[in-house]
């Protein structure tokens, strides 16, 4: 009796797909809750046990915290300055990417080397980025000597040490990733479509404002957003080739300066807990806008 | 340079229809061409820096040698350096495959209640910046005393792999045709059976391409690392940083580009490999479904 009811249940089960089988997901559920959820939730708790002192200088209670990050325009600023950065920085990038990835599609000779070097600056690193921006952008490096000497410029040009040298640090490590998923979603895109146009006497621009930017559009979107998560957590470059403290004093940079320097746990966690809702919100306006987008197949492989 | 490389690609494909005007060509390849100029540039004058001694404006260091390897050996203790990078690297490559790759098989084969919300924990981590998470990680990890240790680094960096494995293994697995499977099953394979012999060697490339994406992103992973490490357990990375940043306007600048080209160096050789298995375009791309129920 017993065994029937058992057998019964854990048929009925299976038929909805659990089973024993499920296990296997367990480590990496396990795993992400235990490394992932509890501390991000234990960050949240932190953000309402302010210190002694911030309660002391902002009042509000548990909320001193939050109190502080809003009013306290050194903190707050490095919201507006951060997205100053990290916006125009993916925009650029996805901008720039959609000519490139254009030309580039179809066969060449010498498509897989120019698709390596693309690759590259990926595995190079903020770090490296950095370093080489300093030597090669500084007053007295290569560029400046050059664009001096053929008199575009009297006198070498301020490129690192301020806003422009993050600018270029995220674009050199930004630029060939939305290249790579841009291409991708090109490729998935059914030829027939744009030949049918050309037959129907359509210019190329009426193509591509008709055809291929409306079936291109949602992939856009992904891209903006992933090469936005990119630049949104700039860190080593803000500090490296910004100015850290006047025009890229970024939030991670603001984080950081609590977590490590005045080692205030909870005021640090505020600001990478609002760090994480700010970009969020960006993210859900994208993906807003998204799903007035076209929704369906591209007619191609993707 | 353009002219020739049109012309070649419409010799090497005269049916290609072209999309874009002739005008905007040489807008693509100037982009194209002030992006590797800055690229090559970059490479290069640290590669000159990292050799180089009394480099003060000019084309040219006024003398070359090889001293700043040998110094940046003596101080950062590189070799250390380097075998903490390596070792942590493999050991987060190794645990996040073995947890990884079961979890994207179910993802891939099965429909279960609650698929969907699974789905979006392990892509949380990938989404929010790893700051966000990182400062309260590395605040527990303080907190139970493993601050500054090799377990925290190693924990830290999983925690943005094991999603990563799983999202990259997914559509891979599930390009593989399910009856493969289902054969081997009435032919009395077992579970573990199917994984070693049946999946498992289907599975390599994929799982080649997953571990060796994840480390070069454990290499290169400098946020997270940087919250939990201490000196003797930085990875080059950080430790590059942490010469940069110094008190005192940081190290002297062409140690710190020596150190640099040996992190390079390995990435290139990570990278080498890499493309020797994967196509750098197909991993972005996802792979149409071909289950057939």
């Amino acid at each position: 009796m017993s065994a029937r009811s058992t057998a019964g249940l854990r048929h009925r089960l299976a038929e909805r797909g659990i089973d024993r089988g499920l296990l296997m997901l367990l480590p990496a559920v396990a795993f992400t809750v235990a490394l992932f959820i509890y501390p991000f939730l234990y960050g949240i708790g932190l953000t309402v046990q302010p210190t002694a002192g911030m309660q002391e200088k902002w009042g509000g209670g548990i909320w001193a915290n939050y109190i502080a990050f809003f009013s306290d325009p050194f903190v707050f600023d490095s919201v507006w300055i951060t997205l100053r950065l990290a916006l125009p920085a993916a925009l650029f990038n996805v901008l720039a990417a959609i000519p490139v990835a254009f030309k580039l599609r179809g066969k060449f000779r010498g498509k897989r080397l120019l698709t390596t070097l693309l690759v590259l600056p990926i595995t190079l690193g903020t770090v490296l980025t950095a370093q080489g921006l300093l030597i090669f952008a500084g007053r007295q490096g290569w560029l400046n000597t050059f664009l001096v000497q053929i008199g575009v410029l009297n006198e070498p040009a301020q490129f690192v040490n301020n806003y422009l040298g993050v600018f270029l640090s995220l674009v050199i490590s930004g630029f060939p990733f939305s290249f790579l998923l841009i291409s991708s979603y090109l490729s998935g895109i059914d030829p027939s479509l744009e030949a049918a146009a050309t037959t129907l006497g359509a210019s190329w621009f009426q193509r591509f404002r008709r055809i291929i930017l409306p079936l291109l559009a949602p992939g856009l979107a992904t891209t903006f957003i992933l090469t936005f998560v990119l630049a949104f957590s700039v860190f080593p470059s803000a500090r490296l080739v910004g100015d850290p403290t006047g025009s890229t004093r970024v939030m991670a940079l603001m984080a950081y300066r609590s977590f490590g320097e005045q080692i205030d746990y909870p005021m640090a966690s505020t600001i990478a807990i609002m760090m994480g809702v700010v970009e969020l919100i960006v993210i859900a306006i994208v993906m807003l806008w998204r799903t007035t987008l076209y929704r369906g197949s591209t007619g191609g492989k993707g | 340079m353009a002219t020739v490389d049109t012309a070649a690609t419409e010799a090497a494909a005269p049916q290609r229809r072209r999309l874009v005007a002739r005008p905007s060509t040489w807008v693509v390849w100037a982009l194209v061409a002030a992006f590797f100029i800055f690229l090559i540039g970059i490479l290069v004058s640290v590669l000159v820096d990292s050799f180089g001694r009394r480099w003060f404006g000019g084309w040219l260091p006024e003398e070359f040698t090889a001293d700043w390897y040998a110094e940046a050996w003596d101080r950062f203790n590189m070799t250390h350096v380097i075998g903490v990078t390596v070792g942590v690297g493999v050991t987060v490559v190794v645990i996040s495959v073995l947890i990884g790759v079961p979890a994207a098989y179910l993802l891939a084969r099965r429909n279960f209640p609650g698929k969907q919300l699974i789905t979006l924990l392990f892509l949380l981590p990938i989404i929010i910046p790893p700051i966000t998470y990182g400062i309260p990680l590395a605040t527990v990890m303080y907190n139970v005393g493993l601050g500054r240790t090799l377990v925290a680094v190693v924990l830290v960096n999983l925690v943005p792999s094991v999603p990563f494995v799983i999202m990259t293994m997914t559509p891979f697995i599930e390009q593989i045709n399910p009856s493969i499977e289902s054969a081997a099953r009435m032919c009395g394979a077992r579970m573990k059976d199917v994984f070693l012999r049946i999946l498992g060697p289907l599975l390599v490339p994929g799982i080649l391409a997953a571990a060796i994406l994840v480390l070069v992103r454990t290499v290169g992973m400098f946020e997270l690392t940087f919250l939990v490490s201490g000196p003797p357990t930085d990875t080059l990375v950080v430790a590059i940083y942490r010469a940069m940043t110094a008190a005192g306007g940081g190290e002297a600048r062409s140690l710190i580009s020596a150190m640099a080209v040996v992190y390079t160096v390995t990435m290139l050789i990570i990278l080498i490999v890499a493309l020797r298995f994967v196509n750098p375009t197909q991993l972005v791309a996802r792979v149409p479904e071909t289950r057939d129920d």
